[in-house]
């Protein structure tokens, strides 16, 4: 199908005929496919993928880190913890039925029994329907996130999930590792509905005839999504025009996609910082913050940047990327060698001493390449590093033990918000708040959790900001961790697609909003 | 005969026990299924409660009864990737992968007769030399380098072929697409059998080019040429017979490998066939898919090589069959 199916050449001829009628198709090739059509079953960004073409959000993010609006007009805070909703009207899903507050008020419910989102709506108690196109959404506490959860709920078909299948299953259930009704069939107000899906394989998805955005100008009519998950194979797969859209592309071949002619290559900063860890508990020398501002200053982020990830990346002095509240231009990257070493030798250890460092070889961009560069500055301040890596399958369970003295994580928060890094990463490890689940540095300061619990209850967003800048402060004058960069984005597209439009740092590219040029 | 094919059946029995417990052990060391299954801030709590949901947590021997007990009822376990039965999803896979080693095959028959008998013949000829060269070439690059390579030259400098996937299929029967119905089909098919025929191909004309080499010194062809008979007739009917015997074993041997070398070959070419599928679930720890893999595997290694056996008795009998059973 992919090469004989009518491209966006042909599409172009087509619309010089007589005939005006002209079907739009774009195939893209993503590294992975979504791994299941129930949005609710995994919280990943290949669900996520899906859900921006075959649903729709209540707001959604723009391009430079706003909200805009979607399936709901407008909001309006009505207490401290109230926030009422207006619903777009005249939406309907593809299954035929209209879009009411009772559809939200039944996903909202959905996502509290989803292991993978419950986390993100536990500070949600309610969905009070007011009338079929109003409602509240509420939380127990004065919360400050309250919209960029509202990007996480896509209002299901709740009349089409509810019932049971023919065999007598719930259609309602979310089946983690199994088969289920909403695993295989989809009904959401989005963009496209999902016409043939073979998993693994190819998804294609067809142009919904009813779809509510007329505004956007979106004109495709047909996406075929391949995942492709080797980078040279996906690249060629691009610059041979068997497709037309590329995610991700390989740091490795930035170059020969931005030099190709008919293929454009765009970047944007991303939000998914790299960091290693300092285990306090299993080293003594750790504990002592001039220890960790050592390793600070040896490790040369800008090099790393620049050498290993050919300058695809940005290069990072705390946990916010910019645009976060948390963000703040004082907390430069540090990088002074002598520095390094007068701050060790200042601490009793100018003769240094041995650890051992784990990542991971194949879950971020260049990893394990990054980690024995670490390993190899850390040397020139006398630290002696047992380096070992391995594939992600087998490195998070040693992640969990915390086998190492020193290891690497990569984080990007799901709330696009500075106070998640914290609470997941260096925030006191407490299993029954889950509070520091993956600080493997044990790292703990209690003025600091005290921030971000006040953050996490202030919606002013300047005091917010404020509260939030004074714990990245904190975190970067105890080098709680080693900030390394954040990852950049890349996609590649054909020439006049205007790809560019429709991506944004979260690596959700909005297809139902792109404006292929069908030219004449 | 009878005696022999009974021990046989048990010996196959015994080496399906051996992998299914080879094959079940190694899943406990490929990592945790739950990071691949669940989101990043999912607690720990959830990830036990899953586990136990998916008996993770029983003991290895609990969970091999249960796996075997299931398995011996045609049960292999559920995909966690694919949510269907694993040898379902794997007998979808297993059209495609037929079909590119046919291909391959066809390219690894068609080329190395003909190169290997003119080798052979001309052994001191400049494109004797050549064929050799590339050949050792052939043999030293590994086929996923290959296949990089090809797409690279023929799918974006030349755009001769189209650079992953199986284009447009004909469903046949069953479970079986093939891509020998169409054009699109022909075209997609025919980069990824030359990249798993690249390293068997130079293997096969070195081996029938040593075979024809041996066959042409022997007293039967020097008697032939005495006569004066044609020498394509001595080249290509009474030599390369006599030729061919030992190729078509060592043939026969080599399948086992070429499924094998499919696993690369159809992961960079996105091939949708088993090879793949089965590196991409060892990647996503889908523990089912690989055990069931590993043993469906296994099953037609056992049953060709015994097949392999019975064939080559028969054909030969100065093997003494009752004597190789014992």
């Amino acid at each position: 199908m992919t090469k004989f199916v009518r491209s966006l050449a042909a599409a172009a001829v087509v619309a010089m005929a007589p005939v005006a009628y002209a079907e739009t198709t774009v195939r893209v090739a993503y590294d992975a496919d979504p791994v299941s059509l129930d949005p609710h079953e995994q919280l990943s960004g290949g669900t996520l993928q899906l859900s921006h073409m075959v649903f729709d959000p209540l707001v959604r993010w723009t391009q430079d880190l706003q909200f805009e609006p979607r399936l709901a007009e407008s909001w309006e805070q009505i207490d401290d913890t109230t926030m009422r909703f207006k619903l777009r009207s005249g939406v309907t899903f593809h299954s035929g039925n209209p879009l009411t507050a009772n559809d939200v008020d039944w996903t909202f419910d959905r996502l509290k029994q989803s292991d993978d989102f419950k986390g993100i709506f536990a500070p949600f108690t309610d969905v009070e329907v007011v009338d079929d196109m109003t409602f509240d959404l509420k939380t127990a506490e004065p919360y400050p996130l309250v919209l960029h959860t509202a990007t996480y709920i896509f209002p299901m078909d709740s009349a089409y999930y509810s019932g049971t299948t023919a065999d007598g299953k719930d259609k309602t259930e979310i089946v983690k590792h199994g088969d289920s009704f909403a695993s295989r069939n989809v009904s959401g107000t989005g963009p496209f509905i999902v016409s043939e899906r073979e998993q693994g394989v190819r998804v294609v998805f067809d142009r919904y005839a009813d779809y509510w955005d007329n505004g956007s100008g979106g004109n495709v009519d047909k996406i075929v999504l391949t995942p492709i998950k080797e980078d040279p194979t996906r690249v060629a797969a691009l610059l041979s025009g068997d497709v037309d859209f590329i995610a991700p592309v390989p740091p490795t071949d930035l170059k020969r996609v931005a030099d190709a002619d008919g293929v454009d290559l765009i970047t944007m900063p991303g939000t998914r910082i790299i960091t290693f860890q300092m285990n306090q508990e299993r080293v003594e020398a750790f504990k002592d913050v001039r220890v960790r501002k050592a390793i600070d200053y040896a490790v040369n982020n800008a090099g790393i940047v620049d050498r290993i990830m050919r300058g695809f990346g940005t290069v990072g002095g705390q946990a916010s990327p910019a645009g976060y509240l948390g963000y703040s231009e004082d907390f430069a990257p540090r990088f002074d060698l002598e520095k390094a070493k007068a701050l060790m030798a200042e601490a009793g250890y100018a003769d240094g001493f041995s650890i051992t460092m784990m990542a991971p070889n194949n879950r971020y961009v260049n990893d394990d390449k990054i980690a024995q560069a670490v390993a190899s500055m850390l040397a020139q301040i006398n630290i002696k590093v047992d380096l070992q890596t391995m594939p992600k399958a087998q490195y998070w369970p040693t992640f969990d033990e915390r086998a190492a003295d020193m290891m690497m994580i990569g984080w990007h928060a799901d709330t696009e918000d500075s106070a998640n890094f914290h609470q997941f990463l260096t925030a006191c490890p407490d299993e029954a708040t889950g509070n520091g689940q993956y600080n493997s540095g044990n790292y703990c300061n209690e003025e600091a959790d005290k921030l971000m619990l006040q953050a996490n209850a202030e919606t002013d967003p300047d005091k917010r900001a404020e509260l939030l800048q004074k714990l990245e402060g904190i975190l970067y004058e105890d080098a709680a961790f080693i900030p390394l960069h954040w990852q950049n984005l890349a996609w590649g597209a054909k020439s006049g697609m205007n790809a560019a439009d429709i991506v944004n740092a979260l690596n959700f590219p909005y297809f139902g909003d792109l404006i292929v040029e069908t030219g004449s | 005969m009878f005696a022999y094919l009974a021990k046989r059946v048990i010996q196959a029995v015994a080496v399906m026990f051996v992998i299914s417990l080879i094959a079940f052990a190694i899943q406990g060391n490929l990592g945790d299924p739950l990071r691949e299954l669940v989101g990043q801030s999912v607690s720990e709590e959830v990830r036990q409660q899953l586990r136990d949901e998916l008996g993770l947590n029983d003991s290895f021997v609990t969970q091999y009864l249960r796996f075997a007990g299931n398995a011996l009822q045609g049960d292999l376990g559920t995909s966690y990737f694919f949510k269907e039965p694993a040898l379902d999803v794997i007998l979808k896979k297993l059209p495609a992968t037929l079909e590119l080693v046919f291909g391959a095959t066809l390219i690894i028959v068609g080329f190395s007769v003909p190169l290997g008998v003119y080798t052979a013949i001309k052994p001191d000829s400049i494109i004797s030399r050549i064929i050799m060269g590339l050949s050792i070439v052939g043999i030293s690059i590994p086929v996923f380098l290959t296949a990089i390579l090809m797409i690279f030259v023929f799918s974006v400098e030349y755009g001769w072929f189209p650079s992953y996937g199986r284009g447009d299929t004909v469903h046949v029967w069953g479970y079986w697409q093939t891509n020998f119905a169409t054009a699109d089909g022909w075209m997609h098919i025919i980069l990824p059998s030359f990249a798993l025929a690249s390293i068997m191909l130079p293997l096969f004309v070195r081996l029938i080019r040593a075979e024809m080499m041996e066959v042409l010194q022997s007293e039967y062809v020097k008697y032939a040429k005495a006569k004066g008979i044609n020498p394509w007739r001595i080249y290509f009917v009474h030599a390369l017979k006599n030729t061919l015997l030992p190729v078509i074993t060592v043939g026969g041997v080599q399948i086992g490998t070429m499924v094998a070398y499919t696993i690369l070959t159809e992961t960079v070419f996105q091939w949708p066939g088993m090879g793949f599928m089965f590196l991409e679930a060892v990647n996503r720890v889908d523990t089912p898919l690989i055990v069931a893999y590993l043993i469906v595997v296994g099953f037609i290694f056992v049953v060709t090589n015994t097949i392999v056996d019975l064939i080559y008795g028969l054909v030969n009998p100065t093997v003494n069959i009752a004597r190789m059973g014992a």
